[in-house]
């Protein structure tokens, strides 16, 4: 085994005039939890779209497992066991919340029943097994967040990318997520998350990367970066460290 | 196997109708009815599960149309070959498409037109080389033996079309209990959250746009041999193009019997148009455009929502709990 399961090499991606990534490098370790936090507009969902393979970087390399997935497309990532969420959740609407997961379990399943039957149980692993056959369009924010985690959970993934899955909800569902993304790494999963919610960030990270104006400006365990003055300037503007 | 059943009803339903009446104006209406539930059926497994909606399926048709006509006409190939070369013909074209269409990333709209495009050029181009009878035409020397693909009676020819159709509403069937299907139906819903999870959105747009050609394909085969005459507005026209997705729309798209059932309503209401108006030129898409708009304003799951919401009242009102 590995001992960082993704790489990212020095990686830069601009639109236009704007570099949103600025040579951002950074290791994640095997079977842990790490979280890129950062203010609005840092760059971590761009960061999080090239490292799931839907937006090509301009500069820089991906390596996941040993290998250089740079140029690979999206499904080509899934399959070697990348899965991601997306902050947006992007259910599939008109379809139940089982058809739903089922699509990300016939990764490993072919047969239709098989599908329906693993989905069944990765929708009970994350508490939506009251819910099999409720369209996901009309889903509540929570369920949603749920939805959008067994999906991915589905292929099987051994490298999660958890896109801000508790943004939007209130303090009781997230005290009731995180057990449920901590259960993920006791089962090996391998987990990158964005967050802006610092509770679940202090309760979960091992390890933290701090993305302001598209550079790692800090990186350590919670407390290192709580305290470090560039992270609360870049939060709090410039100045604010030294109130 | 249990959920072949309904397939299986239905065509057994259908079968016995020679036994009822061989009155030619029913087999005639059955007949040509089947056949744009079958060209609907191909634009149903692209269109309605798939959300890829084509505006160009006279592209299919009409190659399978020309493939089998002009191989009969001059090259003297046997009409049973030509039904396989035709089905052939027409996927590749759909194929050729599928590449150059979705390789580009053209979604929705874009689709439509770019499929409406290719089909107009071969309309076009049809309409004016040698090798398909240019404005002419080409005609299928009248040959009333089975080896042909001709009957004497309409009975075969109902069969035979009913057939196709069978097969068709058996291999969609197929792709809603497996896989394929399924991940059709993730593409149409959300294209980016289906390549998130693993799939090859591309191959299986492709896999869908060459075997939805190849079911519209055979209805353009069958077409030459039954109407034994084509030229580029018929093969490639308008028409073909929007009974394949007016069908299957009015049927409530992405479901089974979607295209049979639309097909049915719209070929139904033609004929009660031609009673009412005696003929008056193009004024049936007239009243076909107005059923669409009405679909979709009034029940945009089609006639099969319809069906569903009419049985189905409590099951809605338990997810509306839920």
């Amino acid at each position: 085994m590995v001992e960082s399961l993704l790489i990212v090499e020095n990686v830069s991606k601009r639109f236009g005039g704007l570099l949103a990534i600025d040579r951002v490098s950074f290791q994640v370790r095997t079977g842990k939890i790490t979280a890129l936090i950062g203010p609005n507009g840092a760059g971590k969902t761009t960061l999080f779209s090239i490292i799931s393979g839907f937006l090509p970087p301009d500069d820089g390399r991906v390596l996941y497992d040993g290998a250089d997935i740079t140029a690979e497309p999206p499904h080509n990532r899934a399959r070697r066991g990348v899965a991601r969420t997306f902050q947006i959740v992007q259910p599939f609407a008109g379809l139940t919340v089982r058809e739903n997961i089922a699509i990300g379990s016939h990764l490993r399943q072919r047969s239709r029943a098989a599908a329906l039957e693993a989905a069944n149980q990765v929708a009970h692993s994350v508490a939506l097994g009251t819910q099999l056959e409720a369209p996901a369009a009309t889903l509540t924010v929570a369920a949603s967040k749920r939805l959008e985690l067994a999906r991915a959970l589905a292929i099987a993934p051994r490298l999660l990318l958890l896109d801000e899955v508790l943004a939007g909800l209130n303090p009781s569902e997230i005290r009731d997520m995180v057990p449920v993304v901590r259960e993920l790494t006791a089962r090996g999963t391998t987990i990158l998350m964005t967050e802006h919610v610092m509770q679940a960030v202090t309760a979960l990270a091992e390890y933290v990367l701090v993305l302001a104006e598209g550079r790692i400006i800090a990186r350590g365990t919670v407390q290192d970066v709580a305290t470090d003055p560039r992270v609360v300037e870049a939060y709090l503007g410039s100045g604010a460290a030294r109130l | 196997m249990k959920a072949y059943w309904p397939v299986i009803l239905v065509v057994v339903l259908l079968a016995i109708v020679p036994f009822v009446t061989t009155s030619n104006v029913v087999l005639n209406f059955l007949i040509t009815t089947l056949l744009i539930a079958l060209v609907g059926q191909g634009w149903n497994l692209l269109g309605g599960y798939g959300g890829q909606y084509s505006f160009g399926h006279a592209a299919f048709f009409g190659t399978a149309a020309y493939t089998t006509a002009i191989l009969q006409v001059q090259y003297g190939i046997n009409a049973w070959l030509g039904l396989f070369a035709g089905i052939f013909a027409g996927s590749l074209v759909g194929a050729v498409v599928g590449v150059l269409c979705f390789r580009s990333g053209l979604r929705g709209s874009y689709f439509s037109l770019v499929t409406l495009a290719f089909a107009e050029v071969l309309r076009i181009v049809s309409s004016v080389t040698p090798i398909t009878g240019a404005g002419v035409g080409t005609l299928i020397k009248l040959d009333l033996r089975p080896e042909a693909f001709q009957f004497q009676s309409r009975v075969p020819f109902y069969w035979i079309m009913l057939t196709l159709v069978a097969l068709s509403l058996i291999m969609v069937r197929a792709a809603e209990n497996n896989r394929f299907g399924a991940y059709l139906v993730a593409i149409r819903e959300n294209e980016d959250a289906a390549s998130a999870l693993g799939i090859n959105t591309f191959a299986v747009k492709l896999a869908a746009i060459t075997l939805s050609a190849a079911i519209t394909a055979a209805a353009g085969c069958f077409y030459a041999q039954y109407f034994l005459f084509i030229d580029a507005p018929i093969a490639y026209g308008p028409w073909i193009s929007i009974d394949a997705l007016l069908a299957p729309i009015v049927g409530g798209a992405g479901t089974l019997f979607a295209s049979l059932l639309g097909a049915f309503v719209i070929k139904a209401l033609g004929e009660v148009t031609k009673l009412l108006t005696s003929d008056a030129p193009g004024l049936d898409l007239v009243i076909y455009g107005f059923v669409l708009i009405a679909v979709v304003g009034l029940a945009p799951r089609g006639v099969a929502g319809l069906l569903a919401a009419l049985f189905r009242r409590p099951s809605r009102k338990e997810r509306g709990n839920g």
